[in-house]
């Protein structure tokens, strides 16, 4: 189907049945129960699920494809946002034209940095693109004020010009009307799920990008991308000179993290120049590698675990483990929960910190290796029971990249 | 005239003069080995006639026209294809994978996406590399991983990578170190039919006479920088000078 093999459609199958079902899935808990916090269905956190995924699919593109490590995505997103509010405020609250110019502006900047960072290859690369992002994140706090409104950050005001629009248009981010923040509520029993117009237009754009992610990954660019990863000078005496393969590549990657900055912007219309910081830019890097670099649906699964991480796990209080261990005795009540508690609430970052660390030494391959490890398990365990034919033709083949 | 003239060149690093006054003809057709003992710059040499390095002096004319200051791809593509010491292959890749680059490479070079031209041709290259394979006995093992294959059938693909772009002139280095009695030959094999069967030159840096005498049909022995004596196998199997400086030494050991 849409030029896939059956297995990359029905990848594609299951991550579009899982967008489109996210609101009910991510809110497994009735909404007056104790573990309603750790209910993922509300769009806003939706929205960045997705977002980030985009911009961890186009990283992957660069980084999983042909191993040159980013250190600068999060100046791209910036830039996606800046631009992406500009247009709001200059032509209309209409977010397509905001998120074309988010793209071509990423775009053209990314030729820029590509051009001079792909001069290098290797963690001088990375220190390059690092340094570029460093800089724009500066400038934008300071001498690009008049363009980023430094530190307040460029929001859009009633006295914007916006000359497309209409006197009655909403003033609010919409798609021809149907504003962003529009949602209805689903109420099942105890469960409440919410729809909104912002979660299915970003959910919508990024099966669009995982799609094309798929058909550039099985593609002979994409091929020509993991040659360049396995052995440049193969390439030069190959004739390749692969300067225009690997700069295509971190074009596309820039354009993708703009338009995760234009979809930002879009969901909520203001931009800061902390979204170019380089803990930023890292957060990507650990999305890519916790969920499996070069591997399809890794990054998607990355984004998601990081993003779960930082706006649930981080709202476990001390209050929320005392009510869990209530039942232990009073004593060892307080010594479980004073040891659980560094690693929740505001110390998630160390759980995640463990976690990145055990996912780098025992599945390098990511989340993704996890679970083709899990499910080599049980086809073993099933082949056992059932039968003990020997299978000689998988021999010395690797499962291609999920 | 060849169809490689290397013409005066030297090279030096530093203190060390690896190379000076180097003369090579290289006949169209033929298979020219260069031996010579350990530093005798032989790698040098070859890494000179592909863009690796540049020399000091002298000159390089590949088919007429001069390689020095271009690229190593720009030289790939006006037809010169190199097989390295340790076989430089797309670890990473499955066997048909790297026979498909190169397939895809040609030698235009040109940067191609999946643009319509290239969708239309892929299924051309797709058999191109197939039969690529079929030659190179390697059809059976499409699906391996490049890195896993052994040591003379990484070899083995890493020339028929270099085969299927059609070069003119095919620089071998050291194509059989470190391999195996059976490998060798197998690659031994391999060699005098891609000469017999195609039109193409080889020019082969070997340190196992073996191999030389088995396959070349000129030589030229390097000794401190200089070719020291060109000429026919038989011919330089008697050469006193050519004993004294390389052969002597290894039947004396």
């Amino acid at each position: 189907m849409l030029g896939l093999d059956k297995k990359d459609t029905l990848m594609l199958l299951v991550v579009t049945a899982l967008v489109v079902f996210a609101p009910i899935l991510l809110n497994p808990f009735p909404a007056e129960s104790s573990m309603a916090q750790f209910n993922a269905g509300y769009p806003d956190l939706m929205q960045r699920f997705v977002i980030f995924g985009i911009l961890a699919i186009g990283f992957n593109i660069l980084f999983g494809l042909t191993g040159y490590l980013s250190f600068g995505h999060a100046a791209f997103l910036g830039v996606g946002s800046y631009s992406a509010v500009w247009m709001m405020k200059l032509l209309t609250m209409n977010v397509i034209p905001a998120i074309l110019l988010s793209v071509i502006v990423a775009g053209l900047f990314s030729v820029l940095i590509g051009y001079i960072s792909l001069r290098r290859s290797g963690i001088y690369f990375s220190i390059l693109t690092l340094a570029f992002a460093q800089m724009s994140f500066n400038l934008a706090y300071s001498v690009l004020t008049p363009i980023t409104n430094g530190e307040t950050g460029l929001q859009i005001t009633l006295n914007d010009p916006r000359i497309l629009d209409g006197a009655n248009a909403p003033a609010y981010p919409n798609l021809f009307g149907a504003q962003m923040n529009e949602a209805t509520t689903l109420f099942f029993g105890g469960w409440s799920f919410t729809f909104s117009v912002g979660y299915y237009l970003c959910g919508i754009i990024m099966l669009l990008s995982f799609y094309l992610s798929i058909r550039i990954f099985r593609s002979p660019f994409g091929m020509m991308l993991r040659a360049v990863k396995s052995n440049q000078q193969r390439m030069n005496y190959t004739g390749l000179n692969t300067k225009p393969y690997t700069l295509a590549a971190f074009v596309i990657s820039g354009m993708y993290a703009g338009l995760a900055g234009g979809l930002l912007a879009s969901m909520d219309p203001l931009a800061g120049a902390e979204r170019m910081q380089w803990t930023a830019s890292g957060e990507v890097v650990l999305m890519t590698i916790l969920g499996g670099a070069g591997t399809l649906i890794g990054p998607i699964l990355g984004a998601g675990f990081i993003k779960y991480f930082e706006n649930i796990f981080s709202k476990i209080n001390e209050a929320t483990l005392e009510a869990w261990f209530a039942f232990l005795p009073a004593g060892l009540e307080d010594f479980v929960v004073a040891i659980i508690y560094p690693f929740v609430g505001k110390g998630w970052h160390l759980t995640l910190g463990l976690l990145f660390m055990l996912v780098v030494i025992f599945l390098p391959g990511g989340l993704v290796e996890g679970g083709q490890r899990v499910a080599k398990l049980f086809r073993r365990r099933d082949r056992q029971t059932t039968d003990a034919e020997p299978d000689t033709t998988r021999q010395g083949q690797i499962p291609p990249a999920e | 005239m060849g169809i490689l003239e290397v013409k005066n060149v030297g090279k030096r690093f530093g203190g060390l003069q690896a190379l000076s006054n180097v003369n090579l003809s290289v006949a169209e057709n033929s298979v020219h080995a260069i031996i010579g003992p350990n530093g005798a710059g032989k790698s040098t040499l070859l890494n000179c006639l592909v863009g690796k390095l540049v020399p000091d002096t002298g000159s390089v004319m590949f088919d007429g026209q001069s390689v020095l200051g271009r690229k190593p791809y720009e030289i790939n593509q006006m037809g010169i294809s190199r097989v390295f010491q340790t076989p430089e292959i797309f670890g990473d890749l499955t066997v048909m994978e790297n026979m498909l680059i190169p397939c895809f490479a040609k030698r235009d070079g040109a940067f191609q996406m999946n643009a319509l031209s290239r969708v239309i041709a892929q299924g051309e290259v797709i058999s191109k590399a197939e039969e690529m394979l079929v030659d190179m006995n390697m059809a059976n093992k499409r699906h391996m991983i490049a890195s896993s294959l052994s040591r003379g059938d990484k070899r083995r693909l890493e020339i028929g990578m270099c085969l299927s772009q059609q070069p003119r002139l095919l620089l071998l280095d050291e194509p059989t170190a470190g391999m195996a009695r059976a490998d060798t030959n197998n690659t031994i094999d391999l060699l005098k039919q891609i000469s017999d069967e195609r039109d193409i030159t080889i020019a082969i840096i070997e340190h196992d006479m073996h191999v030389v005498f088995s396959l070349a049909n000129r030589i030229t022995v390097l000794a401190q920088g200089t070719p020291l004596v060109e000429d026919t196998p038989d011919n330089i199997k008697g050469h006193p000078k050519v004993k004294e400086a390389y052969l002597g030494e290894t039947q004396a050991a």
